[in-house]
């Protein structure tokens, strides 16, 4: 072919992203490398989505925070990016570990991992993340990172994009652990996706005429709608909850956790209860409309056919003080054979402590670990392979990441398990 | 013999740089978390296109990136190893690999017709610049 030059396009003239003074300057490493890095990374990501500028961000939520997942060269990367100067311009909150930072030995986990998991938490205090304490948590908006309707934040963990979006009405896209740090370091991010107003419509209707009660049935609702929905925003119609359910932020986490586990949802609307959900052209003309009415699927295609259970896990997203106390009401009586442990956020185990909660749960024979996240710890190497949930998330992950067998379950099944040792073979209860 | 005359692209740049290298081409996508070894540079992935061959100072060409987002740190494992592609050029760039390549500092382009490029072609990138040279041994 006689071609020797073959211009695909012409970078002048479209997809430029226009940046200020200022922040061609940090570009460029007028500011030094860290902030360098950091501008490199939020212009192109903003560059691959179309972004043409740049907006400020109110709060971040960084990911990528377990040793088990990043491994040496993410612990590397980070005390590099630390060393280099990088600090934090906004509020910024971190994700869970892979232990509690302080009951790690209580758990099991070996020293030398638990040592490399503390550097990997101290380079992101060393940024100021958390004002330099970081209280690592899947759901910041407990603990204070809890942004106004329709604050710009960029979040990471798919489970607190979904509830910011959703619940709260800010906006945000989906970040990478990276790409959430950059967002901090900057306090910026593209403005592209959930951040515009057009792409915050509904494309996807779903009536539910499933009997939902528990938590965990809204749960298995997320499982099912995330497999098929994928990056879809969904708007629920006929959800059997009222906005002075005492669940209801409960129930609501627990929905989007699950459809950002086995789909891609970052933002869905509850017909006359979320507070996007209230404009009357809230769905896209050509949306597909579905129609829930069984939730039997949703247990089942996150549960692994094992019929001993040797940890009970609950907590995933981290557990409100609302559900801790309602675990206690639960447990009240019984004396649990296998290990159960509840985790969630070091203020609100703080609080459940002060309050009674953790002795009352622990009396039972279960345990209340901070910080932590199950997924994304070592559980085979702290010697559980098969563990019972009342979260589709978490068995979702236990299963594709940690590796071990699942059940998902009622609350009432998990806790029959937990005194038991085995999955009851009862249905599921109501 | 004279060797044909080079090809020239304006690409999008992804992470702005100067590299030279021999293309290493894969039809299909890259996950690097679970498909290329950090600390090898090997692609392991089963069944891949480039299992078995070694990334290092290669001009890597691709698609796009796929798998896990941890994938990044990949990258960044196989720069301090001395390991790392020269570059990286993909027909679509997605954030895995872009992130990787920045915070590895490999100079990364997209939205270059990579089918125009084979294996084993001298490629030299300059900013949006994609200049790929090819041997008179090899017909076109």
């Amino acid at each position: 072919m006689g071609m020797n030059t073959n211009k695909v396009r012409n970078a002048d003239e479209e997809d430029v992203m226009r940046l200020t003074a200022e922040e061609q300057g940090w570009l460029a490493g007028e500011a030094g490398p860290a902030l360098r890095r950091a501008m490199e990374i939020v212009t192109a990501l903003g560059t691959i989505y179309g972004a043409r500028r740049l907006i400020p961000v109110e709060s971040v939520q960084i990911s990528g925070v377990s040793y088990r997942n990043i491994g040496d060269a993410g612990l590397d990367f980070l005390c590099r990016w630390a060393d280099e100067g990088a600090r934090v311009r906004v509020p910024t909150t971190l994700n869970p570990t892979a232990m509690d930072m302080v009951s790690w030995q209580t758990q099991g986990l070996d020293p030398d991992f638990a040592a490399k998991q503390r550097q990997v938490v101290a380079a992101f205090a060393r940024m100021g993340v958390g004002k330099g304490v970081p209280l690592p948590t899947c759901t910041p908006y407990l603990i204070g990172n809890r942004p106004l309707p329709g604050a710009h934040i960029a979040w990471a963990e798919s489970s607190a994009v979904a509830f910011a979006n959703s619940v709260l009405g800010a906006r945000t896209n989906r970040e990478g652990g990276p790409g959430a740090i950059a967002a901090a370091l900057t306090g910026r991010t593209g403005a592209y996706g959930l951040h515009l107003e057009e792409h915050r419509r509904a494309t996807l209707r779903v009536k539910v005429d499933a009997v939902l009660d528990t938590i965990s049935d809204y749960s298995a609702l997320g499982a099912l709608i995330g497999r098929t929905a994928q990056k879809a925003v969904p708007l629920f119609v006929n959800l059997p909850l009222e906005a002075d359910d005492p669940l209801y932020e409960e129930k609501l986490k627990a929905l989007g956790a699950a459809m950002a586990a086995t789909g891609a949802v970052a933002l869905y609307h509850v017909a006359s209860l979320t507070p996007e959900a209230t404009s009357s052209d809230l769905l896209t003309a050509d949306c597909a409309c579905w129609c829930i009415d069984d939730l039997t699927e949703g247990y089942a295609m996150l549960s692994d056919d094992i019929e001993r259970i040797d940890l009970v896990w609950i907590g995933c997203p981290h557990a409100s003080l609302v559900e801790l106390a309602q675990l206690t009401e639960r447990v009240a009586g019984r004396r649990l054979q296998v290990p159960m442990w509840i985790t969630c956020a070091r203020p609100i185990r703080d609080l459940a402590v002060d309050s009674g909660l953790v002795g009352k749960i622990e009396a039972a024979g279960g345990q209340v670990f901070a910080d932590a996240c199950m997924a994304i710890a070592p559980v085979r190497n702290l010697g559980f392979q098969a563990v019972a949930t009342p979260s589709a998330k978490g068995a979702y992950y236990l299963r594709n990441l940690a590796n071990v067998a699942a059940r998902f379950g009622t609350l009432d099944q998990c806790l029959a398990a937990a005194e038991t040792g085995h999955w009851p073979s009862m249905g599921r209860d109501a | 013999m004279t060797s044909p005359a080079p090809l020239t692209f304006t690409a999008r740049v992804i992470k702005a740089g100067v590299a030279e290298g021999e293309a290493l081409v894969s039809a299909d996508p890259i996950g690097f978390l679970g498909g290329v070894d950090g600390q090898t540079g090997i692609v392991t992935e089963r069944d891949h296109p480039l299992a078995g061959t070694c990334v290092a100072g290669k001009v890597l060409v691709f698609p796009t990136g796929k798998g896990s987002t941890v994938g990044s740190y990949v990258l960044y494992q196989l720069a301090a190893e001395g390991l790392a592609p020269a570059a990286i050029i993909n027909a679509e760039s997605e954030p895995i690999v872009a992130v990787g390549a920045i915070i590895a500092e490999i100079p990364m382009v997209d939205q270059v017709p990579i089918g125009a490029i084979r294996t084993g072609d001298r490629v030299c990138i300059e900013g949006a610049t994609v200049t790929v040279s090819r041997g008179a041994d090899h017909t076109r």
